[in-house]
């Protein structure tokens, strides 16, 4: 019965014991391209670190950074990591590389926005016809810039009729639901690029500059925090802007197109 | 109708070929829903014993809300436990929080009620034919409780593999307070959770029948070396 019980607990408790480990919480789309199982074995190779990613959407991934439960956190909504800079938690904001969004909708496009020349006129024209759009709603960088550009045209989601269904859920999962309904969608590229129930869908729009998203490496503050790894976090950091990371990072394709574009500066 | 068949041919293909990722994840289920099915019982079979055969104040309270925590929402339970062992959080110094321990945490929560509940009303039965026999024969009440554990075991064998079945299905919580890390937290429901997310059906039914698979063999496996439902065996 001891015995048991002992060797259940040793089981529990073996699972603690790890190499030096850094957590990261990324977005989704980092992971869902298909670039993180691009870095990820090189940072460990060039840096012995483990890196642990938890993919969440950005507004978890403020929350987690907050709390201190993470090393570091690499997201995209510019507003939201300013002021989580300016509130103490984390130590500076390193852009590291961009993608861009792109808006995707049923391949017979009734409201005809591949003609448009913007992508405010874009939305605008889904939101005059009354086509159904599917959104994030999830408080996530995508679901942000998408309010972003609602903005832009004037328009504010929180008036709009049943057309507009705001899920709550992940890029993956929005898009399954766009999928299921033939509806409109904003999403990033390379989730784009990588889903695999595209069902109808196609990319319809792109290109518009006030699209690109610009990914940024967040250090959590160990001044706030002094558990975190905050020497891991900082040899990560100097790793993503390296040479090397700068290669591998232009180079990664899907489909023959290139998703992400380095420009990491200086901090 | 397509998906299910890819899914059913990836299934296939992921065991014959033994791929690595499955093995270690799948290995990491039955880890963390094993550990908390041992740590849930050994609290909730005495505990649903006890509460069949005692007699006290809030008995009728208890049981109630017992029955009631059987349909405890895992997200909330996640949640609370994340809040806990969050860095911020009361218990943050033990450095917990995505870990397959704070998984076991939370499962052995969600679990307990389930094991406890059926626990109880099964010996409340097997009570009512024991009690007169126990009674005149002055046994302890620990005694007692040892022997209806011991008589009752085929019904806390099914109270057990309900809470097994919970927790190795279960993916809300361990979502919540594992993370789904790759090579660190990452089990059969939240990969399929993940799969999905990608739209790779095939490979998220594939992990699916993976997963009932393996519930199955676990069961099985228990009844066999229980000795059940043998030749003239009741």
């Amino acid at each position: 019965m001891i015995r048991t019980l002992l060797t259940s607990l040793l089981i529990v408790f073996a699972g603690m014991t790890q190499a030096e480990t850094l957590r990261m919480a990324v977005t989704t789309s980092f992971n869902n391209s298909g670039l993180s199982d691009v870095l990820l074995p090189v940072i460990k190779e060039d840096t012995g670190l483990d890196v642990q990613l938890l993919i969440v959407g950005t507004g978890q991934a403020l929350r987690l950074g907050e709390a201190g439960d993470v090393d570091a956190i690499l997201v995209h909504s510019k507003a939201s990591e300013e002021a989580f800079v300016a509130g103490g938690f984390g130590t500076h904001r390193r852009e590291i590389m961009y993608n861009d969004f792109v808006l995707i909708g049923p391949d017979s496009d009734p409201a005809e926005i591949a003609k448009a020349k913007t992508a405010a006129d874009a939305l605008t024209l889904i939101a005059t016809g009354q086509h159904s759009f599917v959104s994030r709603g999830d408080d996530s960088g995508t679901h942000k810039k998408e309010l972003a550009l609602w903005a832009t045209a004037a328009l504010d989601p929180a008036g709009f009729e049943a057309w507009y269904n705001p899920v709550g859920a992940g890029m993956g999962a929005s898009l399954n639901t766009a999928s299921g309904l033939g509806a409109y969608i904003m999403a990033d590229r390379a989730s784009w690029l990588n889903f695999g129930n595209k069902g109808t869908l196609a990319l319809l729009f792109s290109g518009d500059p006030v699209l690109f998203n610009q990914y940024a490496y967040i250090p959590i503050n160990p001044e706030r925090h002094p558990h975190v790894n905050a020497a891991g976090a900082t040899s990560l950091e100097t790793w993503l802007v390296s040479d090397k990371a700068r290669e591998l990072i232009n180079g990664y394709t899907v489909a023959g197109e290139a998703l992400f574009t380095f420009n990491a500066g200086p901090k | 109708m397509t998906d299910i068949w890819q899914g059913l041919v990836s299934a296939f293909w992921l065991v014959v070929t033994l791929d690595a990722d499955l093995v270690e994840i799948t290995l990491r289920s039955l880890q963390v829903s094993l550990s908390a099915l041992v740590i849930a019982s050994l609290v909730a079979l005495p505990f649903g014993t006890w509460l069949a055969i005692r007699r006290f104040r809030f008995r009728r309270t208890t049981i109630a809300i017992l029955n009631a925590f059987m349909g405890l929402p895992p997200v909330v339970v996640g949640l609370l436990v994340y809040l806990l062992l969050s860095r911020s959080g009361p218990f943050g110094v033990l450095g917990l929080l995505f870990t397959p321990t704070a998984m076991i945490i939370a499962q052995v929560i969600i679990i307990t009620p389930l094991i406890a509940s059926i626990t109880h009303q099964a010996m409340r039965e097997l009570w009512a034919e024991y009690h007169d026999l126990l009674i005149s024969m002055n046994i302890p009440s620990r005694a007692r409780i040892w022997t209806l554990i011991v008589d009752g075991r085929r019904a806390l064998l099914t109270a057990a593999l309900a809470g097994f079945g919970r927790a190795i299905g279960e993916v809300g919580a361990i979502m919540i307070v594992g993370g789904n890390i790759d090579h660190a937290t990452r089990v059969l429901t939240t990969a399929i959770a993940l799969e999905t997310g990608k739209g790779d059906f095939a490979l998220a039914l594939g992990l699916g029948f993976v997963l009932i698979g393996l519930a199955v063999s676990v069961n099985l496996i228990i009844h066999a070396l229980s000795g059940t439902e043998r030749g003239s065996r009741w």
